[in-house]
């Protein structure tokens, strides 16, 4: 066993502060009773109170919400397919170009995004709304539930789809009852990954936003401008509870699901 | 070695009345510019185990994928049963593979993966229970048919696609080095199951191999592979006893390989000038029997006698140095360095337990086998 020696100690008290000081602070004054954000007046929880009686924030939530789920869904449908066509599709014409062209998104400026379908929106004459800010979240974040599943794809043994056409799938029933349930947990961690993205980005949004389609970085951002409320960090505290929950449970399922298999594996190697 | 019992009354290949199942029809497979298979006539007849023989990448499993439609040739013609299956998908072919690595459905049960095939047919409900039933006892499974592919050891788990490749009682069935994953034991008590298995259900099973001891153990005929070619298409013992190429004889077993000059003798045997100095060997040359060419005599270790007297024979005895032994248990080999530096392998089985084995090392023997032991195979 190696030793915590003082150097190591000091390296990750440092790492894990950089990392982690600033949202401690945004914790700790997100429970101040003083309006100023600055100046500690006290322990209070009357900010979460405030913030939950302000509609203006509500609805962005909504919106965010709404556009989210809507998005990613639409995201990871797509990102599978072209996933799916872009591994097991054989070589046809253009592949490389094209398995180019599903990653370079990943890399574009979102500015450039943002704005290119701007422009696309308004030359088609797409009031700007919800539905525009799904349709620019699902562009850049299937790119994500692409990579994420054709790297599941590649790895995975491609006789088992084989053996279910030697068995009489046809090629789309194969996918669905064999190929999909195998590569599903890259699916949901596809999912999980757009939902993300769509949830906490906004230059993007800010590009394709209308006047009642308000997401919440975007009402954060511009209520900011404004000055630092305490209930941004009230709000600031919740979303950061959410994704610690979640993330803690994920990896707690996934552990536990991997202790049990290794365990089931070598019990059926010890019966045998 | 023996061949199998079956081998001695069942060889419809010799009937020229019978028709095969599958045919080859001069087919050629190529990758781009790699030629996998060239120009491969051959037929399999129903019921027959068939092995296909050769080291990796000699082709024998793009032949198999072939037949299962998971390739398609690039010239020649593939008929199963008649029928050509140039444009038949693998899902509408009546042949069902075993995979080299199993490829069992990670998310089904071990029941559910015998019963895919069948409920991909529409057979009912009760008739799919009864079949599924059927299959795992056939391959031992029924305690195990709630279990996961990774809650089974490597064996059952073999055993399960088994069950679910010959679930929907295929005219045809391929295996893909079936017993590659497991080990030695566990290999031979399965090739004797897959025999048993194969027999009872009367299917035709193509295997491929690169295991000479499994081919020649399960199969009624065996192919021996080489560079996307047959080289031979013969029963264990033909391969084995009457190789037609120094490939083959080297491939399966040992053997002992002269080089010398032929002379035809007249009377079907052939001598051959093997060393300065030295009495020609004696042999029968059955592929160039009047011809005068440079060859290779081949014979078997175990055919090869050694002794401390020389023996009353004339023909086919020379003397040599034990150079090392090898002692196996059930036989000894003796490694015998001839007089012009040729090594010469000689077998003796020890069939007593407590026989003085008086032979040692630079003991000087010699070596002695009959006119029919061996055979002069051309280069």
């Amino acid at each position: 066993m190696r030793r915590l020696t003082w150097f190591n100690t000091t390296s990750l008290t440092l790492g894990f502060a950089f990392l982690y000081l600033p949202m401690v602070i945004l914790i700790i004054y997100s429970f101040n009773e003083s309006r100023l954000v600055t100046v500690w007046g006290g322990f209070s929880t009357k900010w979460y109170g405030e913030l939950m009686k302000n509609e203006a924030f509500l609805d962005a939530a909504v919106v965010t919400l709404k556009v989210a789920f809507a998005s990613s869904i639409a995201a990871t449908v797509l990102g599978t397919m072209a996933a799916y066509v872009l591994v097991r599709g054989g070589r046809f014409f253009g592949r490389t170009l094209f398995s180019g062209m599903i990653y370079a998104p990943l890399v574009m400026p979102e500015v450039i995004t943002g704005l290119s379908l701007l422009l696309l929106f308004i030359s088609i004459g797409l009031d700007r709304g919800i539905i525009t800010i799904v349709l620019a979240h699902t562009t850049f974040s299937m790119c994500y539930v692409s990579v994420v599943v054709s790297s599941r794809l590649v790895s995975f043994d491609r006789s088992v789809e084989e053996a279910a056409l030697d068995l009489g799938c046809t090629p789309f029933d194969a996918f669905r009852s064999v190929t999909l349930p195998i590569i599903a947990p890259a699916v949901i961690s596809g999912w999980l990954l757009a939902l993300t993205l769509s949830l906490d980005d906004l230059v993007i949004s800010s590009f394709v936003a209308g006047p009642s389609s308000t997401t919440l970085p975007i009402k954060i951002f511009s209520s900011v401008r404004l000055g630092v409320s305490p209930e941004i960090n009230a709000l600031s505290t919740i979303l950061i509870g959410l994704v610690t929950i979640g993330t803690i449970s994920a990896s707690l399922a996934s552990k536990r699901a991997v202790k049990k298999r290794q365990q089931e594996e070598q019990m059926a190697e010890q019966a045998a | 070695m023996n061949q199998p019992a079956v081998s001695s009354t069942f060889e419809p290949w010799t009937d020229p009345q019978e028709t095969p199942l599958i045919s080859f029809k001069s087919v050629t497979k190529k990758f781009g510019t790699f030629t996998a298979i060239n120009d491969v006539t051959l037929d399999i007849y129903r019921q027959e185990f068939f092995a296909l023989l050769g080291p990796s990448g000699c082709g024998k499993t793009t032949l198999m994928r072939m037949l299962g439609g998971f390739e398609t040739p690039t010239e020649g013609v593939i008929t199963i049963d008649g029928k050509d299956m140039a444009n038949i998908p693998p899902n509408k072919r009546a042949v069902n593979m075993m995979f080299q690595s199993y490829a069992l459905f990670p998310h089904l049960t071990v029941r559910e993966n015998v019963a895919f095939g069948l409920k991909r047919d529409n057979m009912p409900k009760a008739q799919i229970e009864e079949r599924v039933e059927e299959m795992l006892n056939l391959v031992q499974l029924q305690n195990f048919s709630q279990r996961k592919p990774h809650q089974i050891s490597g064996g059952q788990r073999q055993r399960v696609a088994l069950a679910r490749s010959l679930a929907k009682a295929p005219k045809l069935l391929l295996l893909d080095e079936p017993l590659g994953a497991l080990d030695k034991k566990l290999r031979q008590d399965t090739q004797f199951e897959l025999m048993d298995i194969q027999e009872k259900t009367g299917t035709t099973f193509v295997i491929v191999t690169h295991d000479q001891e499994e081919a020649m153990t399960v199969a009624s005929r065996i192919a021996v592979m080489d560079h996307g070619e047959l080289i031979q298409v013969e029963t264990p013992g033909r391969i084995y006893e009457s190789p037609n190429s120094v490939y083959v004889a080297d491939f399966i077993g040992d053997v002992n390989l002269i080089e010398g000059n032929t002379k035809p003798r007249g009377d079907g045997k052939t001598e051959l000038f093997w060393a300065e100095g030295q009495a020609p060997l004696v042999a029968e040359c059955p592929h160039a029997p009047d011809v005068e060419a440079r060859c290779t005599f081949a014979i078997r270790p175990e055919k090869v006698n050694i002794s401390k007297e020389r023996p009353d024979t004339q023909i086919n005895v020379v003397q040599g140095k034990i150079h090392d032994i090898a002692y196996l248990g059930n036989i000894s080999t003796y490694k015998v360095e001839l007089p012009n530096g040729t090594m010469v392998k000689a077998q003796t089985a020890n069939n007593r337990r407590l026989a003085r084995r008086d032979l040692t090392w630079d003991d000087d023997v010699w070596l002695s086998w009959t006119e029919t032991a061996g055979i002069v195979l051309d280069q």
